[in-house]
């Protein structure tokens, strides 16, 4: 496996981002510990071309659709497992990821508000997509209570408490679809889990994840620039510092 | 009781590029025009903040509003139709512009052979190259009698181009602007192919090379291959959408009047003339009737269907007897492709959402069928639209889709992917149709459109043919790793694919098999007509909407025409 030719285990994570293993501190939010701490400036002042060290963005924390730290640390945990931080980069906590999906979830995207919600509602065919009467925000949240119920039926612990091979395992079990959820597939659950995770590594940084556009530098992928005219023929292979959108409007 | 609004000489319905086309000449000819358009007013300037993958690309911020109008969808008549919840598929467009503000402006002409196919193939093959199943049908008007038209489309939007395809049809002039440029990305592209012994070409792009102005004094500006174009509006107006060219055209003449958030729900008619559209304010849900001379239906393939089958107006298409003509040849496309990783990083953030080259020799006609079991083909092409992270995460067939292994090999493959893909034509099937949802309403009480779709054998085998040729191009390519796709097998609602949808109310020179004429003019209503993509009879391997524009134009002048004299225009 990847991981052991590496010797990098959640271990190594923890320590590394200096967090003791037990992932919950005095009832605290790893998210909060580690996404939130990394670097706060306000919009950035930087000159043209880019600026390192400040999100271009003010960002302030707290939770607008979690409740309890329990989900958020889950959610933190889960997303973790999925875009890890490894000798490339930060992983899905520290860009945010989790404050992210807490943004989308207490929005449109969690009320599936520009979508159809209307019924009569049927399980219907895989090429049918979506069918579920449940919206993303109750899709979430059942996942979630679901992810640690999983936990304690397997190792008896919360899920924050297992070892990243065991998260492995019930993710894993739910991508396969092997648990059983309400209104919803656990399959589907991880599906909207996984792309939810990726959407916050890789969006732009005024929605909360992607800090200091840090997952933009691992993939070379520059954000916003105003014009690549003078760039587009070139054959040599460019590497650009990332700017925001947020330095496009007001 | 609807409130009556004063008589115009025209009303459309939708204001995208078939409103905007349609708007432009006649409000230039001297009528009055009003445009009826569900959504909002929106230009250039409300571009100023789009380079936002999440907000626009996956949120679909300026496509159609699902919660309150989408269509159902089965594979066949024995599965239970379901509701498209979401857009996956094909991306819907709503308010002004319709999806033409976040198209990517590919924009080609159907091949002469297109508007043939029925004669074409069986003077070639015989009667029995495809089972009696194939609703194949000539489309009542030639490539040459449509020239002039795409001609004025292209010189409408700028076209950009070059004309070095050996297959394509005549032209009566060049391009209006010479062809985008050749990146090193295209450039590996055209090594290939050349060496293949094919014959590549830039795309034609509604993405402008240098500025323009076009002949109804409208200014576009010179593309920045800024990376954001699909499924974006250009903040330059560099990309030709209708609110950039035809719409302001309109407008300038004082002679049309658009009505936003004005959703039509039915055409109102009185024996073989049609009075006007009745609509829905949606933001007071008052009822409005607009009456008119000659009613324009613009709403995209779906709307139109559904608009003449909820006002009653043809005969539905019955699949048992094959009788009516509603609803039929509903027809999509195919996307056979092969993805590949090189060793060196390339620039695939930047680009266009035209900006490509492609090759011919495995679209139409152009290569000889005798030994095949299918007819007609793709065109196949390299695009370098800007790869965005959140969708672009190209990994091998084994690589887990999540996880570390996957963190690693979605990174290391972002700057070194490329993909070859064909844009496969689709024959009319007849169990692939159009009617209306016994359930399912819209916001305003109005049935649902149902869709019953599946690939047919046709289409799995021309995919596994050309997914064979892009392998074998981008093998030639030198791609290190060489991932094939996958055969098709039921057609899914869910990944896009593209919103070339078409049929439905296709355009023939015999009303007991077609809706409208060549004029597009209906049928059973001459001063009803239906511009849309649904007038096409199958689908061709290009984009739709450089044969869609000259179509429009095309009806246009007969609008023109018709409110002078009257009567059918054939
Ligand atoms: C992402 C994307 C990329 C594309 N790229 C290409 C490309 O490269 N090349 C190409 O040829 N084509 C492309 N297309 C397709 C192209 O956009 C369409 O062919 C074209 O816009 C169709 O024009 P239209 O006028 O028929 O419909 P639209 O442009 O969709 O306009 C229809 C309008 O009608 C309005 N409307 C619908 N129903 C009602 C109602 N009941 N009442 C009032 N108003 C209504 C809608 O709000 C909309 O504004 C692309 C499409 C998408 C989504
Ligand atoms: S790629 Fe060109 S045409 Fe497209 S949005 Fe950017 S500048 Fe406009």
């Amino acid at each position: 496996m990847e991981k052991d030719k590496k010797g990098y285990s959640r271990r190594d994570f923890l320590k590394t981002s200096g967090i003791a293993t037990g992932a919950v501190i005095g009832g605290g939010l790893i998210g909060g510990l580690v996404g939130y701490n990394v670097k706060r400036e306000g919009k950035t002042t930087a000159p043209e071309g880019g600026n390192k060290e400040g999100v271009p963005v003010q960002r302030q924390g707290g939770l607008k659709f979690f409740m309890s730290a329990n989900e958020f640390n889950v959610i933190s945990q889960a997303t973790e497992r999925i875009f890890p931080k490894d000798d490339l980069g930060p992983g899905a906590i520290e860009l945010g990821v989790p404050f992210f999906i807490d943004n989308q979830l207490a929005g449109h995207y969690g009320s599936n508000a520009r979508e159809y919600m209307q019924g009569p509602f049927y399980e219907g065919a895989p090429t049918q997509g979506y069918q579920s009467s449940l919206n993303r925000g109750e899709i979430f949240r059942q996942g979630i209570a679901r992810l640690d119920e999983e936990a304690k039926k397997r190792f008896e612990k919360p899920f924050t408490e297992l070892e990243g091979k065991q998260m492995d395992e019930i993710l894993t079990a739910f991508q396969k679809d092997e648990v059983s959820m309400n209104g919803v597939t656990a399959e589907f659950f991880f599906k909207l889990l996984r792309m939810a995770t990726l959407e916050g590594v890789y969006a732009d940084p005024i929605y909360g994840g992607n800090t200091n556009m840090d997952a933009w530098r691992m993939k070379g992928f520059p954000g916003h620039h105003a014009s690549y005219l003078q760039d587009i023929e070139k054959d040599t292979y460019l590497e650009l510092e990332p700017k925001s959108v947020s330095e496009m409007g007001p | 009781m609807a409130k009556q609004l004063d008589k115009v000489d025209v009303v459309t319905v939708g204001m995208g590029w078939t409103g905007g086309i349609i708007a432009a000449e006649c409000a230039k000819a001297g009528l009055k025009v009003k445009g009826l358009e569900r959504g909002r007013d929106r230009g250039t300037s409300d571009y100023q903040v789009i380079h936002d993958e999440l907000r626009y690309a996956i949120r679909y911020e300026l496509m159609q509003d699902l919660s309150k109008e989408t269509i159902t969808f089965r594979n066949d008549r024995k599965m239970r139709a379901l509701p498209m919840r979401q857009m996956g598929s094909f991306l819907l467009g709503e308010g002004l512009g319709g999806a033409g503000t976040h198209w990517n402006g590919m924009t080609y002409r159907f091949l002469p052979y297109d508007f043939q196919i029925k004669t074409e193939t069986e003077k070639k093959y015989g009667k029995n190259k495809l089972s009696s199943d194939y609703l194949l049908k000539d489309w009542g008007i030639t490539y040459d009698e449509l020239e002039p038209y795409f001609d004025t489309f292209e010189k409408t939007i700028g076209l950009s181009g070059e004309d070095k395809n050996p297959f394509a049809g005549k032209r009566s002039s060049d391009y209006p602007t010479p062809p985008m440029k050749k990146t090193p990305i295209l450039k590996m592209f055209e090594k290939a192919v050349s060496n293949l012994g094919y014959h590549p070409f830039m795309v034609p792009s509604a993405n402008l090379s240098e500025t323009y102005k076009n002949p109804d004094g409208e200014q576009l500006n010179a593309c920045q291959y800024c990376g954001f174009c699909e499924r974006f509006g250009c903040e330059y107006g560099a990309k030709s959408s209708p609110e950039t060219t035809v719409i302001p055209t309109a407008l300038k003449t004082g002679n049309l009047d658009i009505q936003f958030h004005a959703n039509a729900v039915e055409i109102m008619k009185n024996g073989n003339k049609v009075t006007g559209v009745k609509y829905i304010d949606t933001q007071t849900r008052e009822e409005f009737i607009q009456p008119a001379d000659v009613v324009v239906l613009t709403s995209y393939v779906l709307n139109n269907a559904k608009l003449l089958m909820v006002s009653d107006i043809g005969e539905m298409y019955d699949p048992d007897t094959g009788k009516g003509t509603l609803g039929k040849n509903y027809c999509y496309q195919i996307e056979p492709g092969t993805s590949g990783f090189f060793k060196d990083k390339m620039n695939v953030f930047m680009g266009a959402g035209a900006l490509g080259m492609t090759i011919d020799d495995f679209n139409g006609d152009n290569f000889d069928h005798a030994d095949l079991d299918f007819i007609h083909g793709a065109s196949i092409s390299l695009t370098q639209s800007g790869n965005r992270p959140i969708l672009t995460n190209p990994i091998a067939p084994d690589v887990p889709v999540w996880g570390e292994a996957f963190k690693k090999a979605s990174i290391e493959g972002y700057p070194r992917n490329l993909f070859v893909f064909g844009q496969g034509a689709s024959m009319p099937h007849k169990e692939n149709f159009m009617s209306l949802d016994p359930v399912y309403k819209d916001a305003y009480g109005v049935p649902l459109l149902q869709l019953t779709y599946n690939f047919t054998q046709q289409d799995i085998n021309l995919h596994q043919y050309i997914g064979d040729r892009t392998e074998e191009i981008m093998k030639e390519m030198g791609a290190e790793t060489v991932v094939a796709g996958s055969p098709i097998t039921d057609y899914d609602i869910v990944p896009y694919q593209s919103t070339h949808n078409t049929g439905g109310t296709i355009m023939g020179d015999d009303p007991a098999d077609s809706v409208v004429n060549p004029y597009l003019q209906h049928w059973d209503a001459d001063n009803l007509f239906a511009v849309s993509a649904g007038s096409f009879s199958h689908n061709s391997g290009y984009n739709p909407t450089g044969t869609l524009g000259a179509l429009a134009y095309r009806c246009a002048e007969g609008i023109i025409k018709y409110s002078k004299q009257g009567g059918s225009l054939v």
